[in-house]
């Protein structure tokens, strides 16, 4: 049963001449991992913003086409019913903040939930724990850096422990071993509590090798829908601008010179270490 | 050229930002400034345009001290853009935004129109000229407040996290667009997290740690080391992660570059072979 589902979803903002997103139909079934990518501009955001219903409740516009989420269509559900179904953490931190400490930001939600309260203190710790800012509980969420801040807006999704997390560039300001460390996290509770995880990303040296789905995008439609190996093994992909990991680049570079390493094509550098090494041995 | 001169900065808050740095940027370098969250990266190159002024030392600018002049003369030189552009965006569409520090900085009508052109050109936002810069992508807001700095020339450019939200079409002509400002003779400084980034472009790469610079040299030196990388929260390219793990067969460690990769994986594999 998928736990997302589009139709022919097509969505024009206010104002706006021509479609953000068109035609869109896609399945994403529960507990996977996705990744969705694309050139800027492609509509990623848009996509997401659909799944909480934040579109068409908060931007209007004009959507047509079937979406249903949690079983639920989200055009008659209104966006805080979502929210204990869908957690969203947007592209710039500064957007969803505003409590006075970063505490209470990671809190309101789940005191919103009505939840009693030593699980709302225990989750919230859990929460700023698994996002190393645990620390910083009593700052506000204004005064500390970027990167900081997108820990909070993950801590406070984190913490609502909702049934899909829909991700959009969650770490950007983030150095790459924190990154890789929220990744990290995000996979766990994907594997261990079945959460379904839906991350937008260009950075696929990063991410590729978390995903069980991959969707690429492109002005506004989807172009490439089903398993991240084989499609990031097609030449395709990469002239639509999207950055293949480099050892899936490499991986493809040697092909073309008549060297095939695997029949599988590799997502990360350990995965590709591993068959070079072999076929040095084997040489 | 940019002189910074045992620069201590503190905070109000009293963060120490900066402790005892020093370095000497010449004209028509490429630098990256790598290293952790709250390295004091950011701090280091708001000291280049004035926006902050050292606690304790010297910074100058083509020999007059940042204490000396004002943030508006230092900028006609050096043009920042900032990590988050909504924090520099403001005007009702993206033409208007440009037109800005234009009209502030005093040039004719003219040019302003010609340079406006040029400037979205250069950056793909012509589609855009007439769309409020709030309606557009994070990535394309981002190309904007790019646009709206180069539109006035400046000598130096300083990119606070320019990969952020860009897709590989648009790294990879930041990338180009860096190489053709070098040819120009300017200096060009990025703050980056992007590894992958800086092995495409081997610049001089500058590693902070808690307010200190702990490494300066080439790109291809200092992204193939992991003991100074790890201190400093980066990781390794996974070109240099793969190299890292084929070493034992005696293949070189130093190697960042894909199109490098392939050669010295094809020219091994001949060698076994025979």
């Amino acid at each position: 049963m998928a736990i997302i589902e589009t139709k022919n979803l097509t969505y024009i903002y206010p104002g706006g001449r021509k479609p953000s997103i068109s035609d869109i139909s896609i399945k994403v079934e529960k507990g996977e991992f996705v990744l969705i990518t694309g050139p800027s501009g492609c509509g990623k955001t848009t996509l997401c913003r659909c799944f909480n219903g934040l579109i068409p409740h908060f931007y209007q516009g004009e959507l047509k086409g079937e979406i249903s989420v949690a079983e639920m269509d989200i055009t008659k559900h209104q966006t805080h019913k979502m929210a204990k179904h869908v957690g969203l953490v947007f592209q710039n931190p500064e957007n969803q903040l505003f409590a006075l400490s970063i505490e209470k930001d990671v809190a309101f939600g789940l005191e919103n939930l009505g939840l009693p309260r030593e699980e709302i203190r225990k989750r919230v710790d859990w929460a700023l724990k698994q996002t190393d800012i645990y620390d910083l509980r009593e700052r506000s969420p204004h005064e500390v850096s970027g990167g900081q801040q997108q820990r909070v807006a993950i801590a406070a999704v984190l913490a609502m422990q909702p049934e899909i997390i829909v991700l959009d560039e969650p770490t950007s300001f983030l150095d790459p071993l924190s990154a890789e460390k929220i990744f990290e996290v995000i996979r766990e509770l994907n594997k261990k509590l079945g959460i379904t995880v839906v991350l937008v990303e260009h950075r696929l040296d990063l991410t590729a090798k978390y995903a069980d789905h991959i969707i690429i995008m492109d002005e506004g439609k989807v172009c490439f829908d089903g398993d991240p190996r084989e499609i990031l093994g097609t030449e395709e992909t990469r002239l639509i601008g999207v950055g293949i990991p480099k050892a899936t680049l490499l991986f493809q570079m040697l092909k073309k010179e008549g060297i095939n390493l695997s029949n599988v094509t590799p997502l990360s550098s350990e995965e590709l270490a591993t068959l070079l090494l072999e076929a040095f041995k084997n040489a | 050229m940019i002189e910074v001169e045992d620069v201590n900065f503190v905070y109000p808050n009293r963060v120490e930002a900066l402790r005892d740095v020093s370095l000497v940027i010449k004209d028509g370098e490429f630098v990256a400034i790598m290293g952790q969250n709250g390295a004091g990266k950011t701090t280091l190159v708001k000291h280049f345009n004035g926006l902050l002024k050292p606690s304790k030392g010297v910074v100058r600018v083509d020999g007059v001290e940042t204490t000396k002049t004002s943030v508006a003369a230092l900028s006609r030189n050096t043009g920042f853009v900032f990590q988050n552009p909504d924090n520099q965006l403001f005007s009702e569409t993206v033409e208007e935004e440009i037109a800005f520090a234009l009209k502030n900085f005093g040039f004719e009508e003219e040019v302003i129109k010609k340079r406006i052109s040029w400037a979205l050109n250069l950056l793909g936002l012509t589609q855009y000229r007439e769309t409020s810069p709030f309606l557009l992508s994070g990535g394309e807001r981002k190309r904007v407040a790019l646009a709206s700095v180069l539109s006035w020339n400046p000598k130096t450019l300083i990119l606070d996290e320019p990969t952020i939200g860009q897709d590989y079409q648009q790294k990879e002509k930041l990338r180009q667009f860096i190489v053709q400002m070098q040819a120009q003779g300017k200096t060009v400084i990025i703050v980056t997290h992007d590894v992958e980034f800086v092995a495409e472009c081997s610049p001089r790469v500058l590693l902070m740690k808690e307010g200190r610079i702990v490494a300066d040299g080439e790109g291809r030196e200092i992204l193939t080391t992991p003991e100074v990388l790890a201190q400093s929260s980066i990781v390794l390219p996974q070109i240099a992660q793969i190299f890292m793990k084929l070493a034992p067969l005696g293949l070189p460690k130093n190697v960042i570059d894909v199109y490098e990769a392939k050669e010295m994986v094809l020219k091994t594999l001949e060698k076994r072979r025979k």
